[in-house]
């Protein structure tokens, strides 16, 4: 820093490097300071008009009343708006209905994903492929039917079959022979000590004569590649037999429940989740 | 013809008015001197191509405006021609072909671009030329701008400004227009019944015209516009551009050569150059940021030069080569300009090839994730897929869809449906293939669409997998 200020009238501090780098004393440009002093004045009409620092124990509301919480909800306004249309149509229709209709089709699947994600997912899988112990429902297999009025029915009332534990009434080999026997009836086989033991045994009572399963009362289809309990196979039907599902008498029985959705979403709610059900490919005409 | 004496009266007041043209230093307006010549022409010439830019909207095509770039319904409109987004890969492609001319351009002549096509040049230029009518030659506007306020000075600055801002407001209507049906911007504009993106498109191109060409002016070239500073690396000792040449010109003498010693240089100092540029920079100082390269300078001191009978061209389109003696390369051998050549033709090309191939339908598929495929009661494994058809004609239409794929494949969705035009209709397909026949886990699957009861028709394919149980 020089001692003797070399550029004596001009506007600068003193500070002086290098021979001829000074500061100087330049008022800021205007525009600078309206800028400056601008925004001054616009934070203190936000401090007044929005929510900011606590006056006392209260808090700050603001004169605007202003709220993240009232701005949400005037946005999902908004989209209920847009959506009222839709809403409106489908209150007064059925399932049946709306499906006739594809504008509407596309509107109740596009909606009811949600609704799908949140109760029917945790058990069906986010795309209806199933879990362990729960039952697909994007395939053409239905327990107790796949028309649109009876999965709505399934949905609104629930579901529990109950198949006996048979481990206590039937021989190993007993239970080995009709094991063996459902899986060659699903792949097409013939095998005429099961089928004579299936019908020694009555299991077509539930089954059906034909092994087709009654939808009536929920009992499975035994013929096709499809099984209530995966992986499928010889073991797994073996266990099933033997311990049954839902047997309240037997600890390793399978538990199998769908839990009735009646109290917990509206009747509008379960048609749209019907249709979306529906639509996964696997509805029944 | 002039006489001698004429001319060296001429030039006397030249030079005496000489020290009143100052280099630009930021301080202050620049007031540029208009002088007529073959650049200055040029300049009005290059200038008309935005009467395009004002007319252009109003043309129509058909029953519709010719060109229109429809931002809410997505579409593009050049005149038979319908852009939708899934097309704007072409737009990539302009926008390069337009940066690479710009490039190109450039290389060879400098800032053709800035002096002669620039909008913030043009505008400025009219913007003065009307600032000229009104307050008359810059050592009168620098009167009038010093002057007290008087009811002369208001009346002559009102007009301009007026004017100017009849120019502004046009501008900005212009560039809305583009945008949207000309006429019912005007009736709407009229009636005062726009909607409020149409009043801030305009007000902002209205308060940016009247801003930037009327006070920011050559503050624009010089301190906002990014080009000027990168322009130096793409002008080389080969690019011709506005050059003064001092070897011919230095040491100046502000005497004329009779009386002169025989040392001096053909520049007589009279700032001429300085007076007519637009952006106040002394093109004798060599090549700077502040030059947009309009060459008014050229026209100015050739001027001067004709008064005093001595050959043109002492600042001249030149290349910094050229002033060394040496010969320029020729363009072709030039490599910079090969390579932005190439990239030229590449995009252009590119534009071609799109502009004759855009399908009139498109099919795009999405294989379902959740899950991959599913089994059903008779064996068969079923995949669900989203296919999503593109109708870029004018109508709706029916398609019907097909696919080929592993052997025994069914479709077992419903494979004819309308298709809206102008968007994309999604539509679920399922697909079936027994189990025996799916020998890999995943296999290729072509799904293929064609229109139904047109001529000609349209078709439109699209590859995705058909995936099975792992083997």
């Amino acid at each position: 820093m020089a001692d003797k200020n070399p550029f004596p009238g001009e506007n600068n501090t003193g500070h002086i490097w290098d021979d001829n780098i000074r500061e100087l004393k330049n008022d800021p440009p205007r525009w600078w300071m309206i800028g400056f002093w601008a925004s001054i004045i616009w934070t203190l009409a936000y401090a007044v008009l929005y929510p900011t620092v606590p006056v006392g124990d209260e808090p700050n509301k603001g004169i605007l009343g202003w709220t993240a919480i009232k701005e949400y909800k005037e946005g999902l306004a908004e989209v209920e708006a847009v959506r009222a249309r839709y809403e409106t149509q489908i209150q007064g229709m059925t399932a049946k209905q709306i499906l006739a209709d594809p504008g509407l089709t596309a509107y109740t699947v596009a909606s009811a994903k949600v609704l799908f994600g949140d109760n029917c997912g945790a058990c069906h899988g986010s795309g209806g492929q199933g879990g362990p112990g729960f039952p697909v429902i994007v395939d053409d297999d239905w327990l107790y039917g796949g028309t649109i009025e009876k999965i709505e029915e399934s949905i609104t009332k629930g579901r529990k079959g109950m198949m006996p534990a048979h481990a206590k009434r039937l021989s190993p080999q007993e239970l080995d022979t009709l094991a063996n026997y459902v899986v060659n009836l699903s792949q097409g086989k013939d095998d005429p000590a099961g089928a004579a033991l299936f019908k020694a045994k009555v299991c077509f009572a539930c089954h059906g004569a034909n092994a087709k399963g009654v939808q009536a009362m929920g009992s499975a289809n035994l013929t096709d590649s499809i099984w209530r309990f995966e992986p499928g196979g010889v073991e797994s039907a073996r266990r099933t037999i033997a311990h049954g599902v839902n047997d309240a008498g037997d600890a390793e029985t399978r538990q199998a429940v769908m839990p009735s959705f009646a109290d917990r979403l509206s009747a509008n709610d379960i048609k749209k989740l019907a249709v979306y059900v529906y639509k996964f490919g696997g509805g029944v005409q | 013809m002039q006489t001698s004496s004429a001319n060296s009266a001429s030039l006397d007041s030249l030079l005496e008015e000489a020290d009143s043209w100052q280099v630009n230093t930021g301080g202050e307006t620049i007031h540029a001197k208009r002088m007529r010549g073959r650049w200055r022409t040029l300049k009005w010439i290059t200038s008309t191509i935005y009467l395009s830019f004002f007319l252009g909207p109003y043309l129509r095509w058909g029953d519709r405006q010719a060109v229109v770039f429809d931002i809410p319904n997505r579409q593009f409109h050049l005149f038979d021609i319908t852009i939708l987004p899934q097309d704007l890969w072409m737009l990539s492609l302009v926008l390069l072909f337009l940066a690479i001319l710009l490039l190109a351009l450039t290389v060879i002549v400098g800032r053709a671009w800035c002096g002669f096509l620039c909008f913030q040049t043009v505008w400025t230029d009219v913007y003065t030329w009307i600032e000229e009518r009104f307050e008359g030659p810059p050592p009168q506007r620098r009167k009038l701008d010093k002057a007290p306020l008087s009811p002369r000075k208001i009346r002559i600055k009102a007009a301009k400004h007026g004017l100017w801002l009849v120019i502004a407001v046009l501008t900005g209507i212009s560039f809305a227009a583009w945008f949207t049906d000309a006429y019912g911007l005007w009736a709407g504009f009229l009636t005062l019944q726009l909607p409020a993106a149409a009043w801030v498109t305009i007000l902002l191109f209205t308060a940016g015209t009247y801003i930037l060409a009327g006070f920011m002016r050559e503050q624009v070239c010089m301190w906002l516009c990014p080009y000027a500073r990168i322009q130096g690396a793409m002008v080389d000792v080969t690019t011709i551009i506005p050059t003064y040449d001092f070897h011919r010109g230095e040491p100046r003498s502000r005497k004329k050569r009779g009386a002169a010693d025989g040392g001096a240089g053909d520049c007589v100092d009279c700032n001429q150059c300085v007076a007519v540029c637009p952006t106040g920079v002394d093109i004798r100082q060599g090549q700077q940021e502040g030059c947009i390269m309009c060459a008014l300078c050229i026209d100015a001191c050739d001027a001067v030069m004709d008064k005093l009978g001595r050959p043109r061209g002492l600042i001249r389109y030149e290349s910094l080569d050229g002033l060394q003696g040496k010969a320029r390369p020729p363009l072709f051998r030039q490599p910079r300009v090969l390579v932005t050549g190439l990239i030229l033709l590449a995009a252009l090309g590119g534009i071609f090839y799109g502009l004759n191939t855009i399908d009139a339908i498109e099919l795009k598929v999405l294989h379902a994730r959740q899950p991959l495929y599913v089994l059903q009661s008779d064996g068969s494994i079923q995949n669900r897929y989203t296919l999503k058809i593109l109708n870029k004609l004018a109508d709706d239409v029916k398609v019907r869809i097909s696919a080929t794929g592993p052997e025994g494949l069914a479709i077992t969705s419903g494979t004819t449906l309308a298709v809206r035009h102008g968007t994309v209709t999604p539509v679920t397909l399922f697909v079936r293939v027994p189990r025996r026949n799916l020998s890999v886990e995943s296999q290729p699957i072509v799904f293929h669409i064609e229109t139904l009861g047109r001529e000609p028709a349209f078709s439109s394919d699209r590859e995705s997998i058909f995936i099975g149980p792992k083997q």
